[in-house]
């Protein structure tokens, strides 16, 4: 019974596979569509229930209601928000560059869909276990970049143009980051298969889980990938693209109506994306967090650690203002990129090195030294006082 | 250190998420159409127009002196003398506002109508749920939709209406007391006259 709830989208999938409606030819092609169409389902209604609950979470960090009119508790606000764009008036700019102003937002939407792709969501519930997985996700998510750089140059406004080169400078400084990050977990799994990384975390020692998160470079991976990862999907406090109050809404500026909804979509879709692969990668994928709750099925575990991380985005939002594009660009270069070039160093010690004790000692301190004098270059020689002021006399 | 910071603030935003479950006074939103703030007394939207005792016409201070018409910045009231004449507050015989409209869409509530009326006939209203469907006729407020009782008046600004009633009634208290006097003069100057009127009667009347 367990076994079947944990299985059951494979069963209803090849079930469905098994009607004798389909000739043999179409079957790859049906089979294809049944994998994507409960995605994009599934995740377009992820992001509709998460705009609403973002919305209502940092209203609350603000001591605000949030949205509490449509719908009970207001949760039906994401279909007043769908019936508005989708009535509102496309307006394209005379000047703009027509065609690709129309394909900016589909380049943007493609990518995003297809990172799904590789993520494995439960047991058996991977749309497509290719054995470079991991790289797969992230060339398609370095498309975006692409698409928000088509947006920003072809609407012929310089806030936009402006919105869109921020946008490269940062995307591209923080991909390097993202992915040195994860170099250490493709280390140590030796496969850059989504599948088998989740595997390689699957044991239990005791009670406790065997995840990435709960090693020195694991944990520092972790920390160093979610916060690549919050300025990868242009999140707050890495919105400097959008910027509202300085570049009013950066690249997608002079779009209106449904095309700007498929920006915000794609937005949000991108944070999932890039937060399932942190689950995958660090958080131990579908696998329960404690050996006796293994019974739950593992799909529920996926969705329940991606909420938490989404949760942690939003908590992060509602918290941190948003950032200098120097110390941006300071942050990225002088303080991610050595940390997760010193985290692969530290992977290696924890691979050569016997387990005990003195593993987690040494690679914590390797990690832990870095981080305190790196940290000290960001922030030494800076004296916070009160400012004095000096007038004319 | 480095994130030191940023561990603050997330234990901040943390402590005011899940203090606004907790505490109610945290949330300061007063959710509008259902709660509302007490009214302000010093609040003020666009004018009306004062009637004494029950009924709007009868007690009507105005007296169609279109004063506020003509003193009226964006001119938003528009006024037509009646031909007949009905009596004031204190009885003396008054034209009234056939016609009296406020477009309220067009007055910028600046309360020169209030100041220039001698007669303490137009007032600032704090009625704010004014929206309408018909954005010409229905902002066009006419005699009737402007009348308002001296009750109203009072409920809305209690000091300043306690202020003008009684200075309306020291005057009020005052022509009676100047028509009671112009009387006793009268009634005196009848009885000089009927006292006087033995001795004069055999001279020539001047008067007649």
């Amino acid at each position: 019974m367990l076994d079947l709830c944990d299985q059951i989208f494979v069963l209803l999938k090849h079930w469905m596979l098994g009607w004798p409606i389909w000739p043999e030819s179409v079957k790859p092609l049906v089979s294809i569509l049944l994998s994507i169409v409960p995605i994009m389902l599934v995740f377009a209604g992820l992001f509709a229930i998460m705009t609403v609950l973002e919305r209502k979470g940092l209203g609350r960090i603000q001591n605000r209601y949030g949205p509490n009119r449509v719908g009970p508790y207001g949760f039906l606000q994401f279909a007043a928000d769908g019936i508005k764009a989708l009535t509102k008036e496309d307006v394209v700019p005379r000047a703009a560059d027509k065609v690709i102003h129309f394909l900016a937002p589909l380049v943007l939407i493609v990518p995003v869909f297809l990172a799904y792709s590789v993520l494995p969501f439960g047991r058996n519930m991977v749309p497509m276990d290719i054995d470079a997985g991991v790289l797969f996700f992230f060339a398609v998510g370095a498309a975006t970049e692409l698409a928000v750089f088509m947006a920003g140059w072809s609407s012929r406004n310089k806030y936009s143009l402006l919105g869109a080169m921020r946008a490269i400078a940062q995307m591209v400084s923080y991909e390097v980051p993202l992915i040195v990050s994860t170099i250490t977990v493709v280390m140590m799994v030796g496969s850059l298969s989504t599948v088998k990384i989740v595997e390689a975390q699957a044991d239990y020692s005791g009670q406790w889980p065997q995840w990435h998160l709960f090693t020195p470079w694991g944990f520092a991976g972790f920390v160093l990938f979610l916060i690549a990862a919050m300025a990868e999907s242009n999140r707050s406090p890495f919105d400097l693209p959008e910027g509202e109050s300085e570049i009013v809404a950066g690249y997608f500026l002079e779009y209106s109506g449904f095309k700007f909804a498929l920006f915000f979509l794609a937005e949000y879709l991108g944070m999932f994306a890039v937060s399932g692969m942190a689950v995958t990668l660090f958080l131990g994928g579908w696998t329960a967090p404690l050996a006796f709750l293994s019974w739950l099925p593992s799909w529920l575990w996926f969705f329940a650690k991606l909420m938490a991380l989404i949760f942690l985005f939003i908590w992060a939002r509602g918290t941190v203002p948003r950032m200098r594009m120097d110390q941006l660009m300071n942050f990225a270069w002088k303080f991610m990129l050595p940390m997760a070039l010193i985290n692969i160093l530290a992977a290696g010690l924890w691979h050569f090195l016997p387990a005990g004790m003195g593993r987690w000692m040494a690679c914590s301190a390797v990690i832990g030294i870095p981080y305190i004098l790196l940290g000290r270059g960001l922030v030494g020689g800076k004296q916070f006082a009160k400012r004095t002021y000096r007038f004319a006399e | 250190m480095l994130g030191e910071g940023i561990i603050k603030g997330l234990a901040e935003t943390a402590r005011n998420f899940v203090g606004s479950y907790v505490d109610e006074d945290r949330l300061t939103t007063v959710q509008y159409p259902e709660e509302r703030l007490p009214a302000q007394e010093a609040a003020r939207n666009f004018p009306f127009l004062l009637f004494d005792g029950n009924d709007p016409h009868a007690g009507l201070r105005c007296v169609a002196c279109q004063i506020c018409e003509r003193e009226c910045p964006p001119q938003c009231i528009y006024i037509e003398k009646s031909k007949d004449k009905k009596p004031d507050y204190v009885g003396k015989p008054q034209f009234y506002p056939a016609v009296f409209d406020i477009d309220i869409s067009v007055c910028m509530s600046c309360q020169i109508c209030v100041e220039v009326c001698p007669f303490e006939a137009i007032k600032m209203d704090t009625e704010f749920e004014l929206s309408n469907t018909d954005r010409f006729g229905g902002l066009l407020l006419d005699k009737h939709q402007l009348a308002k009782s001296n009750e109203y008046y009072h409920k809305i600004h209690p000091t300043e209406a306690a202020g003008v009633d009684s200075r309306l009634a020291a005057d009020k208290a005052k022509v009676e007391a100047k028509a009671r006097a112009d009387a006793e003069a009268k009634a005196r100057a009848a009885a000089a006259k009927a006292t006087a009127l033995p001795t004069l009667k055999a001279a020539p009347a001047p008067e007649a």
